[in-house]
């Protein structure tokens, strides 16, 4: 039954069949959310949009199951969670950081509980007494607790739950104050969940705090900076992804000084402003730092694409264009060195896969990252949609995608659901929450925010994890056992 | 035992909210009433003419040296002063830290459900200044206050503060069942005052309950902590508050929905009492001056 084939209906039709189901008002709101992606215009360049008419970056529909997180999640779980050397703690009442403990696979080395501390929770458990008196003392008291307990702690980042904004405690004079008495980086971050409409502006807010209370307090470690210093901004280490993107970078002779934010330590940070050039990843929530440093330190930044051979291929020639005819020989090296693992990959999976459709839906930038990895797999992309992006990052999916591929913008619940059923694709790409209604419905489902607990699938050893790992999800034997055998058709 | 009265006094800071509850329901103990005090303002000076004491200890401050709410005792936080009158405070942060909004719904919410309303005939809550937040609005919710007093004077942001209390209650008097009980007119002797408060009344739909005249003996008794009714019973004074004790005790039931008015409302009264200038009036003043 479930597995039945639709007739196949266009996009716009589609579109038009979902929004029928909603009142007139929600209707009209979320049409401007979804879309198709159109044509290249005739005289414009193929990196002009296709599709950056979808309206983004604004509050969801009451009333809708929409995915997104809060501006908390944009900065304790994304960027400053991964900091390794520093304690943060989620202040305020317990849920907010024991719900989201290590929920996004951000690798590290070290020793934990030693020097690292990625996969620890630390909260300030507000109570009633801590809302009705203010919490300041109790901040105080824990953080004072920290640098006893976790005397090699680097720093401490105070994350602030809602009730911290609701209340107007001051915990920028408790940072100022504590930095004075233990002389650690104090890093208070107003993310108050309720500001903003999805983890995005947590992002910003936390890139704010990078800048006003790390790179604007010191200069680093004195050292003179060599001509091939570059820092990965924009990569979190989700299954190793940073460490299969360094070696790429080492390789063609560049000396990564630091990695933001994953595996990163607090003197990483502090350094970056002496690099010749960041390497933005994720550029929907580190594109605001590097604009700072390309402003005030004079730092350029350029993005790059380290999923599947023909981003990375190309990506290593921008960026070794960048760089002397050294960087670029070897860049040229490096991507010749892949080539016969890259074919092996394809052989052996790209019959496998070839045809097949995907769907993806992911937070602000995989949604267009991964695209050309399924393309280099023979697969083809027909939706996508952000949970979380801006403007900018419609503008900069109309290259990835080709004409006639379904868009949606923080997608609801009820849309989703009726995509995947009428396309009925091969394969979905998203979250957690996807992943069983999707299963359920009999279609194959992979992770795309913590990789389904793999990885990494960043580089050339990440596209053969990917590669597996797809074939792994479409080819599994338990496709063909989804009908129940006393139902089988005569 | 008749059913429990709950009651409230609201207005705007400094206007005597907590001199003149405590003075009324001092005369209102000496009718055989018993009485219990719910002080909702972090300065927790509701209950000190009461008491005779200084500051009693909060709910919320005991509270925060225990623990929580949940280990405190209700003897620990109730005093019984002037003839048995039962007396509580829900305390607060100091000035500029944490929420006070949050520290009343606490503390109310652990009188009631710990029996400090079994056995009284009257609850009555002491509210500081306006009605900022959700907090200060507890005592107007669903099941808490029946009747609202609000004092007042001839003053202008007296009058304003009267009107936007007025506002609350009639938010929460659509959900629950809280009314207007009246208004306690306290005397400044502002010009026309006696009137302008029966105007206002008039404007809100409801009585003016009481004209309290000034009188210098309620400063006397306020600096030996006590009130007007404990330390000069004969006097005039007394007398007038055991006459708003009498009318707020035969009120009962007879509260309203109040029918607040537009702050232009409110200006355009005054100038009919020819208390505030019109903006005409005053540029022609301005003209002959310099005429």
């Amino acid at each position: 039954m479930a597995k039945d084939i639709p007739d196949p209906i266009s996009p716009e039709k589609l579109i038009e069949e979902v929004l029928s189901a909603y009142p007139a008002k929600a209707a009209k709101k979320r049409a401007k959310h979804l879309g198709v992606a159109e044509a290249v215009p005739e005289g414009e360049t193929e990196i002009v949009s296709k599709c950056d008419t979808v309206k983004s970056n604004i509050k969801s529909v009451p009333g809708v199951m929409t995915i997104r997180g809060c501006a908390y999640a944009g900065s304790k779980g994304v960027v400053w969670g991964p900091i390794k050397d520093m304690v943060h703690i989620s202040h305020g009442p317990v849920g907010c950081g024991h719900y989201s403990w290590s929920q996004r696979r951000n690798y590290y080395t070290g020793t934990t509980g030693v020097d690292s501390f990625v996969t620890f929770q630390f909260t300030t458990d507000f109570q009633e007494k801590d809302i009705v008196f203010g919490g300041d003392k109790k901040l105080e008291k824990t953080i004072d607790e920290i640098n006893e307990l976790f005397p090699l702690s680097k720093g401490i980042t105070v994350q602030s739950e809602c009730p911290i904004g609701l209340i107007g405690d001051d915990i920028e004079a408790v940072a100022r104050k504590k930095n004075k008495d233990i002389g650690k980086t104090i890093v208070p971050v107003r993310c108050e969940g309720f500001r903003g409409v999805s983890q995005s502006l947590g992002h910003h807010i936390a890139n704010d705090c990078i800048r006003d209370w790390v790179l604007d307090k010191g200069e680093g470690a004195a050292y003179e900076p060599g001509p091939h210093d570059v820092t990965i901004i924009g990569d979190y280490n989700i299954g190793g992804d940073a460490w299969s993107s360094r070696i790429l970078l080492e390789e063609i002779g560049l000396n990564v000084v630091g990695s933001w934010s994953g595996d990163a330590t607090l003197a990483e940070i502090e350094n970056a402003p002496k690099a010749r050039l960041n390497l933005i990843h994720c550029y929907r929530s580190m594109n605001y730092i590097c604009r700072h440093m390309e402003e005030t330190h004079g730092v350029p930044w350029m993005e790059y694409n380290f999923f599947g051979p023909s981003q990375i291929a190309a990506s290593l020639r921008a960026i070794a264009a960048r760089f002397d005819k050294t960087i670029q020989d070897n860049a040229e090296k490096v991507i010749a060195k892949y080539q016969p693992l890259v074919d092996a990959v394809l052989a052996k999976f790209k019959p496998r896969l070839e045809g097949k459709k995907v769907m993806l839906y992911v937070g602000g930038l995989r949604p267009r990252h991964v695209v050309t990895a399924y393309h280099d797999l023979g697969m083809e992309i027909v939706g996508t949609g952000y949970e979380f992006a801006h403007g900018d990052d419609y503008k900069r999916t109309g290259e990835y995608i080709k004409e006639g591929t379904l868009i949606y913008d923080d997608v609801t619940g009820y849309e989703l659901e009726k995509f995947i059923e009428t396309i009925r694709p091969d394969l979905v790409g998203s979250g957690i929450k996807e992943k069983y209604p999707t299963q359920k419905m009999g279609i194959p489902f992979r992770q795309m925010h913590s990789w389904d607990y793999s990885g990494p699938y960043h580089g050339y050893d990440g596209f053969a994890i990917f590669a597996r790992d797809m074939d792994l999800a479409i080819n599994n034997p338990v496709w063909g056992l989804f009908d129940a055998p006393w139902k089988k058709s005569a | 035992m008749s059913a429990l009265r709950q009651i409230a006094f609201y207005g705007k800071g400094g206007i005597g909210k907590s001199t003149t509850s405590q003075n009324t329901l001092a005369a209102l103990v000496e009718m055989g009433q018993k009485i219990l005090i719910v002080g909702c303002d972090p300065k927790a000076d509701s209950t000190r003419l009461i008491l005779n004491t200084k500051l009693q200890d909060t709910v919320l401050h005991l509270a925060a040296e225990a623990g929580s709410v949940e280990d405190l005792e209700l003897e620990d936080v109730m005093k019984v002063g002037y003839k048995g009158i039962k007396c509580t405070e829900a305390g607060g942060p100091e000035p500029g830290v944490g929420c006070a909004g949050r520290g009343v719904i606490t503390a109310i919410n652990f009188l009631e459900e710990n029996g400090a309303y079994d056995d009284v005939d009257y609850v009555s809550y002491d509210v500081l200044g306006d009605v900022v937040c959700g907090g200060f609005a507890m005592p107007i919710r669903e099941n808490k206050a029946q009747e609202i007093y609000i004092v007042m004077s001839g003053e202008m942001m007296a009058l304003y503060a009267a009107n936007n209390i007025a506002k609350g209650i009639l938010k929460y008097a659509n959900s629950g069942g809280v009314r207007l009980g009246g208004l306690i007119c306290n005397e400044r002797q502002t010009d026309r005052e006696l009137e302008l408060a029966e105007a206002l009344a008039a404007k809100l739909g409801c009585k003016m309950i009481h004209f309290v005249p000034r009188n210098n003996i309620v400063q006397h008794a306020e600096l030996r902590r006590e009130t007007v009714i404990q330390y000069a019973p004969e006097s005039s004074q007394a007398n007038e508050y055991r006459e708003l004790a009498r009318k707020i005790h035969d009120n009962s039931g007879k509260g309203v929905v109040p029918t607040p008015i537009t702050m232009e409302e409110l200006e355009e009264m005054l100038m009919d009492f020819g208390i505030m200038q019109s903006e005409e009036d005053r540029l022609a003043q301005i003209a002959a001056i310099e005429a």
